[in-house]
């Protein structure tokens, strides 16, 4: 076959254009005739195709940067409004309530659970190393360093995330917010502000509850198959902490309340019309939370191993 | 609901307002959302203690107009008057005086579903009226909701009222900081015609004590008829036909008695 013809046969499978390609041997002795229209029609179609294809990405990168754009705003407005002298006390106090006091069931729970299944599992690894005496000092460091904050972090971002999406969508799409702003209420400074202050003040102490409660866990944990006093258990954990395990901690946790309540805000403010919406900017805003707890936690270990060196 | 001799006082009264004070004037009024053109060169005043209906189909720009006169939304062009400030170009502070002096009542009633029914007013009532002290909080609390005759839901959650209380709820939460200017967001919408007569008449109860000036928007004819001072029509973002309501009745034009009939 030619290179004509191989180039006839190219074109042809791209348009379609199955009948004709066997009859093209190469292009001396090729007698039939392309019915022109019909490649001209399909080559409008594909090129219509095309242009839809390279509009829907322009659109799509299009919409990427104006979300950007938004969350930075979104961002700035609202760090306006925090150091704003008309803050919302108030409303403060009762979010931190909300948020506070009404995770606390979920998060005992998730606390305990954790720092006894760590023991469990650990257990025996540590049996077989003849290390079993170090099992409180590992478990207090893995529970204060990474466990507790992570996972008390995850869990808060599918509770609280979620519930102030759904909640503030909702107020959205009700005209709640509309209804706020024109009784002369900023609706950024008394439901984001307030709502985002909360969550960074209250998630952090939340860690701490359940990094007290894991380890309550791991005493139960090695009581299971042991006997070791309370004092002794806690004794031993302690002597393995530093100021340097628990600093760091504590630090990403307040980073963990703020990306938490400002997802689960903007996701919530920013909310669609319709009621499909409010699902919507509860899902999303539990699935963003949760990556950036993640990618915040990613940051934090890096800039703490750097600081460690 | 008022009779057809009240209706005819009504329209022969309607001249006179012209020579009242405008408390709200729109000029060349312009919005788009997008290439969507919703409102165009829309221009009309609402005189001192009249009620104003604004009619019109779906989508021909009735609820953009009064979110764009309290600064819900941003018009494009032209200038929206309220006491002779100008909406558009007001700061914030500037607006939330205006804001004051505007009652909203949003379509779906908006209230807010984590508080009672008086924490609902009250909250209103501290942001607007922060002078007050509670005890007359409290008494301006069950005088409004007296007015909209639901006083024995005080403590109620909005969820637990019929679509009908929680519009009157939503009408007490606007009265009871005393506005001067009334806008309503299709006031009947959703409710039965019992109901709809029940909040028709609260409309005119309420512009007869309060003394406000309103902007009723509707496409609820017996509404219309019940509460109109003057109507305006709009269509395609502009104002289609306006004057009293003798006038709008009479019409052999097809839209408007499409409305009418």
């Amino acid at each position: 076959m030619c290179e004509s013809c191989k180039f006839l046969q190219k074109l042809c499978n791209i348009l379609d254009f199955e009948p004709f390609i066997f009859a093209v041997t190469n292009l001396s002795a090729m007698k039939i005739v392309i019915p022109i229209n019909k490649a001209k029609e399909i080559v409008k179609l594909r090129t219509l195709n095309l242009g839809i294809k390279a509009q829907a990405k322009k659109e799509a990168a299009d919409n990427f940067f104006t979300d950007f754009a938004d969350v930075v705003m979104f961002t700035i407005h609202l760090i306006k409004e925090t150091f704003s002298r008309k803050f919302e006390v108030r409303e403060f106090f009762q979010q931190c309530f909300k948020i506070g006091y009404n995770t606390l069931p979920l998060i005992s729970v998730t606390g305990t659970i954790i720092g006894l299944v760590l023991t469990i599992q650990s257990r025996p690894v540590l049996v077989r190393f003849g290390a079993e005496t170090i099992l409180p000092g590992m478990v207090a460091v893995s529970l204060i360093r990474e466990m507790g904050p992570v996972i008390t972090a995850l869990i808060c971002a599918g509770k609280i995330a979620s519930g102030m999406g759904a909640e503030l969508g909702s107020m959205k799409v009700s005209e709640q917010i509309e209804a706020m702003e024109v009784s002369s209420t900023h609706p950024m400074r008394f439901l984001v502000v307030t709502r985002v202050a909360a969550a960074t003040l209250m998630i952090p102490l939340l860690i701490l509850y359940a990094d007290a409660l894991g380890l309550i866990g791991s005493w139960i944990g090695v009581n299971i198959k042991g006997s070791v006093s309370f004092i002794l258990f806690f004794s031993q954990a302690f002597s393995n902490i530093t100021f340097m395990d628990f600093l760091p901690a504590v630090v990403k946790s307040f980073f963990f309340g703020a990306v938490i309540g400002l997802v689960g805000c903007y996701k919530g403010y920013n909310a669609g019309r319709g009621t499909e919406s409010v699902g919507k900017a509860a899902n999303s805003a539990v699935v963003l939370a949760s990556l950036l707890v993640l990618i915040v936690d990613m940051i934090a270990v890096q800039i703490t191993d750097m600081l460690g060196k | 609901m008022r009779t057809e001799e009240q209706i005819e006082t009504m329209v022969l009264d309607s001249p006179k307002k012209n020579s009242k004070e405008a408390v709200i004037e729109i000029d060349n009024l312009c919005k788009s959302f997008g290439d969507q053109v919703v409102l165009k060169n829309l221009s009309f005043k609402l005189f001192d203690g009249e009620n104003l209906v604004v009619l019109g189909k779906s989508g021909s720009g009735k609820s953009v107009l009064i979110k764009c006169i309290v600064g819900l939304l941003q018009s494009d062009s032209g200038s929206i008057l309220v006491y002779n400030q100008n909406v558009p170009t007001m700061k914030h502070k500037e607006l939330d005086e205006i804001r004051q002096k505007i009652g909203f009542l949003f379509q779906s009633g908006a209230l807010y579903d984590s508080m009672t029914v008086k924490e609902n007013l009250e909250f209103q009532l501290r942001r607007i009226k922060k002078h007050l002290k509670q005890s007359e909080i409290d008494a301006k609390i069950i005088e409004a909701l007296d007015n909209v005759g639901l006083s024995k839901v005080l403590n109620k959650m909005p969820s637990q009222l019929s679509g009908g209380m929680r519009k009157r709820i939503s009408l007490a939460r606007t009265i009871v900081v005393d506005p001067l200017i009334m806008l309503y967001d299709e006031p009947t919408t959703g409710l039965d015609p019992v109901t709809s007569d029940e909040i028709s008449s609260l409309i005119n109860d309420i512009q007869k004590k309060y003394k406000t000036s309103s902007i009723i928007i509707t496409h609820d004819i017996e509404c219309a008829r019940m509460t109109a001072d003057r109507l305006i029509m709009l269509q395609d973002g502009d104002v289609y036909e306006k004057g009293s309501l003798n006038k709008f009745e009479k019409s052999t034009d097809e839209l408007i008695r499409a409305f009418f009939k």
